[in-house]
């Protein structure tokens, strides 16, 4: 079993609705309760399925009772479905200790497309999630997915890209058993290719 | 995580989320009779109930409303039955003369209301406060704070139900219904609690002389409230700075104390009975107190509370919370806040962290009807006829996913929405008045959950009085907004029977009303239905029928592929404006900001085909597709 690195860890999961974010952090909240921790997950509804940003946090402790969200400033982790909502999150919850992986697929939100506010460059987003953070990992999570054979897999290709960075609380092992505790059939199987495409991306390193 | 609900393993610690050990702390009480109105945050509590009522032998119903739930209980109540009604603030309101009655007449089953508040609104339309109807009404409330005191209050409260004849509220909030911790299993009765006959001396009348043993009933309670153990206090003993907190409050407290090295100075006495409230256990703490913050969600209900029991005490105290300097008068309480609240209240504050200045600005993303959602369709359609009338009509709103539509989502589609159930009525007013010389068409709508949970007395009404006036049913067979629970109109209960649906055409033809029925996806056929409509008097129907998008992409194998042809867009040139993804707005509708041209999003479309019959320039194609 791995350590903490922190007590609270503190894990903020984000991206717009419909795109498995309360998914994402309930399996990383159930297998760090297997484990032994007490975790406390906060989720956004509301806004969940109606293209709205939305935002998990998973916390973790060896023996502290918390509350279901995070403060300002205190992540450790992010991981992101879509880049702008990451550099939302990482302008509240990021400090210069912060590790986030991300998706750097745009989604323009709908004033973006009615031409009533812009869409930041991805590079200027690139930027700034990098100066907020001590790393940054993109990984196209969503293509990773759709090659994998459905778009749906992007939180599972980002879960897997999570176990690889440093002070991830879940090793690559862990986290393929619950997916096959979890899924059968044909999704297990597209969940799997998704999770180790997702692992890899990493490995070398980010490519966009 | 269904095993955990049902699951005889006393001890075993799972994750649990707060509707889920809500759901199990009933299992774990042995109730007989369950019944809910869906509503955000708890919404998804009756619908698991549903799932494991013939597990353990109980009833659960999905009822069409929350007047009805609340009545059945009662009736439930009345043989012995425990029974559990589940309500979110709105629906707590509807019963309001339920309740009130109630209290006075009292119960024999025990008989618990569990009342989910939305504080900052994240699935509402507003954050009423609950807690004012314990109040108003006379009963006993609970509030808990982590997911094991959300389970273990449930067999709590039916347990003092019983011992007093009378109901109990249990209010949640957002952050613990949709909050997710860890949860040690009870242990499970071994049999249902064992219904009683009703005898005949049996009463349960609201009658006024029934006020004075109802008020009794609750003084009893305020001395068990006294030793509650849902009352905690942590820190010093003759603390001068004390916090007094509900709900969530208590975490966000106990986290920032430590984080300020604050916890052996400020004293932290956390309340899980609100009302009455244990005055004796509260005074030994706020005697020696000179600065009291409070921390509660939403209004200063405890504030005026323990205000009050200081002055009649005749205590000198600096109160500090919702109404005082401290916290914000609206919204929820959140680490942050509770933060500075608790800096104010000792002066001491964390030391700053520099951090980079970002100055980009990022658009916000507001909600929106999902990809292929038929509303979308409908209300193009709405504000397109309404727009060529000689004067601008007037549309008045009600309460599901179509609120949206008052949003850019609908083209900023109401001119008024008041409460679930009230677009008929107010139509109703506003159609006389066209008698009058009010010279404008009158138009409402409403879903098909909806129709059954309060439009159908409006209907009889206007029905009767002929108000001129258009009804919109937007019947996408679902009560989608809160996650697809079951409604007469669905042909399916909470436990999984297969029923006789009721005929909404039907229904309204039995009141008199006139009725068509059109597919929003048919945009040209639906356009002259509601035009031909709209110049018709008295009252008319129109029922748009095209099942929700997020239930069909459930069922379809293969959905249609749909794309642009960009050698057909004619991009920013084109005389549309970017018609498809600047006013059609879905979200399966993008701009490819490098070509100039309109584009389609494959992660999002689920290929309902509409946007390519509104493109001027035929540019989106629909191919394949199964049904499934």
């Amino acid at each position: 079993m791995k350590q903490l690195n922190f007590d609270p860890l503190n894990i903020v999961v984000c991206g717009i609705g419909g795109q498995g974010n309360v998914l994402a952090s309930e399996v990383l909240g159930s297998a760090m309760t297997d484990r032994g921790y007490h975790v406390a997950v906060g989720e956004t509804y509301g806004a969940s399925q109606r293209g709205g940003s939305v935002m998990s946090h998973v916390r973790v402790s060896a023996d502290q009772e918390l509350s279901v969200l995070i403060p300002s400033g205190e992540a450790h982790m992010i991981i992101g479905f879509e880049p702008l909502e990451t550099l939302r999150i990482a302008r509240k919850y990021a400090n210069n200790g912060t590790t986030i992986v991300y998706d750097p697929r745009p989604v323009y939100p709908l004033g973006v497309l009615q031409g009533s506010q812009s869409y930041p460059s991805l590079d200027e987003i690139t930027a700034a999630i990098q100066g907020l953070s001590a790393e940054a990992f993109a990984v196209p999570a969503a293509q990773i997915a759709m090659d994998a054979g459905d778009a749906r897999a992007a939180n599972i290709a980002l879960l897997g890209a999570f176990t690889q960075l440093p002070g991830a609380p879940l090793n690559r092992e862990d986290l393929e058993k619950i997916l096959s505790q979890r899924f059968q059939g044909n999704v297990l199987e597209l969940n799997r290719k998704a999770f180790a495409q997702g692992c890899e991306a990493v490995g070398k390193g980010g490519v966009v | 995580m269904e095993w955990t609900m049902t699951a005889n393993v006393p001890g075993e610690v799972c994750l649990m989320q707060g509707n889920e050990a809500l759901v199990r702390g009933a299992v774990e009480a042995g109730i007989n009779f369950a019944a809910s109105y869906p509503g955000s945050p708890s919404s998804q509590v009756l619908g698991m109930l549903g799932k494991i009522a013939r597990e353990r032998n109980f009833y659960a119903e999905w009822s069409t409303n929350e007047v009805c739930a609340l009545q059945a209980c009662i009736g439930a109540s009345l043989a012995g039955g425990r029974a559990l009604c589940i309500v979110k603030q709105n629906g707590l309101l509807c019963t309001a003369d339920a309740l009130h009655c109630a209290a006075q007449h009292g119960v024999k089953g025990g008989l618990v209301i569990i009342t989910s508040d939305d504080p900052s609104a994240h699935s509402s339309t507003n954050e009423f406060d609950s807690r004012w109807q314990a109040i108003s009404a006379g009963i006993p409330l609970l509030e808990p704070t982590t997911m094991q005191e959300t389970k273990d209050i449930i067999p709590y409260a039916f347990q003092l139900s019983e011992k007093i004849g009378q109901l109990v509220l249990v209010r949640v909030t957002t952050r613990v219904c949709h909050g997710r911790g860890n949860v040690a299993l009870g242990p499970l009765p071994e049999h249902p609690n064992p219904l009683q006959r009703v005898r005949e001396w049996d009463r349960m009348v609201c009658v006024c002389y029934m006020h004075t043993p109802a008020l009794e009933k609750l003084e009893a309670l305020r001395q068990e409230f006294e030793t509650s153990p849902y009352n905690h206090y942590s820190g010093p003993e003759q603390a001068k700075q004390l916090i007094i907190s509900s709900g969530t409050g208590r975490l966000y407290a106990q986290e920032a104390l430590s984080r300020l090295g604050a916890a052996d100075t400020v004293g932290l006495l956390s309340l899980g009975t609100l009302w009455p409230l244990p005055e004796k256990a509260i005074l030994q703490y706020l005697k020696p107190a000179e600065k009291v913050l409070i921390l509660e969600e939403v209004d200063p209900f405890l504030e005026q509370g323990l205000e009050a029991l200081a002055g009649k005490n005749r205590l000198s105290i600096t109160f500090l919370g919702r109404s005082a300097a401290g916290l914000p008068p609206v919204g929820e309480l959140d680490p942050d806040n509770v933060m500075a609240a608790i800096s104010a209240l000792t002066g001491t504050v964390l030391p700053e962290i520099p951090t980079p200045e970002i100055s980009i600005d990022l658009p916000e993303r507001e909600m929106t009807f999902c990809a292929g959602c038929p509303h979308r369709a409908t209300f193009f359609l709405l504000k397109k006829t309404l727009r060529q009338e000689k004067n601008p009509g007037v549309v008045v709103g009600d309460i599901g996913c179509y609120f949206m539509a008052g949003q850019s989502a609908g083209q900023y589609a109401f001119q008024v929405c008041n409460c679930m159930g009230s677009g008929v009525n107010i139509a109703e007013g506003l159609g006389q008045l066209t008698n009058y010389g009010l010279d404008q068409k009158v138009v409402t709508v409403c879903g098909d959950s909806t129709f059954f949970h309060t439009i159908l007395p409006g209907l009889v009404n206007a029905a009767y009085h002929n108000a001129n006036m258009l009804l919109i049913v937007l019947d996408n067979s679902a009560t989608a907004m809160t996650g697809f629970q079951p409604h007469p109109g669905t042909g399916l209960t909470a436990m999984g029977d297969r029923v006789k649906a009721m005929d909404i055409p039907k229904i309204l033809d039995a009141v008199g009303c006139s009725v068509e029925t059109a597919d929003p996806f048919d945009v040209a056929e639906s356009e002259k239905t509601l035009r031909r409509l709209l110049q018709k008097s008295g009252m008319n129907v129109l029922i748009m029928r095209q099942p929700c998008a997020t239930l069909k992409a459930k069922e379809r194998k293969k959905p249609l592929r749909v794309w642009v042809d960009q050698s057909k867009c004619i991009g920013d040139g084109c005389g549309c404006d970017k018609y498809c993804s600047r006013v059609w707005g879905c979200p399966g509708n993008t701009w490819d900001f490098k070509n100039n041209k309109a584009s389609i999003d494959p992660v999002t479309c689920v290929g309902c085909g509409v946007c390519a019959k509104l493109c001027p320039g035929g540019a989106i194609q629909v191919e394949g597709g199964e049904e499934g």
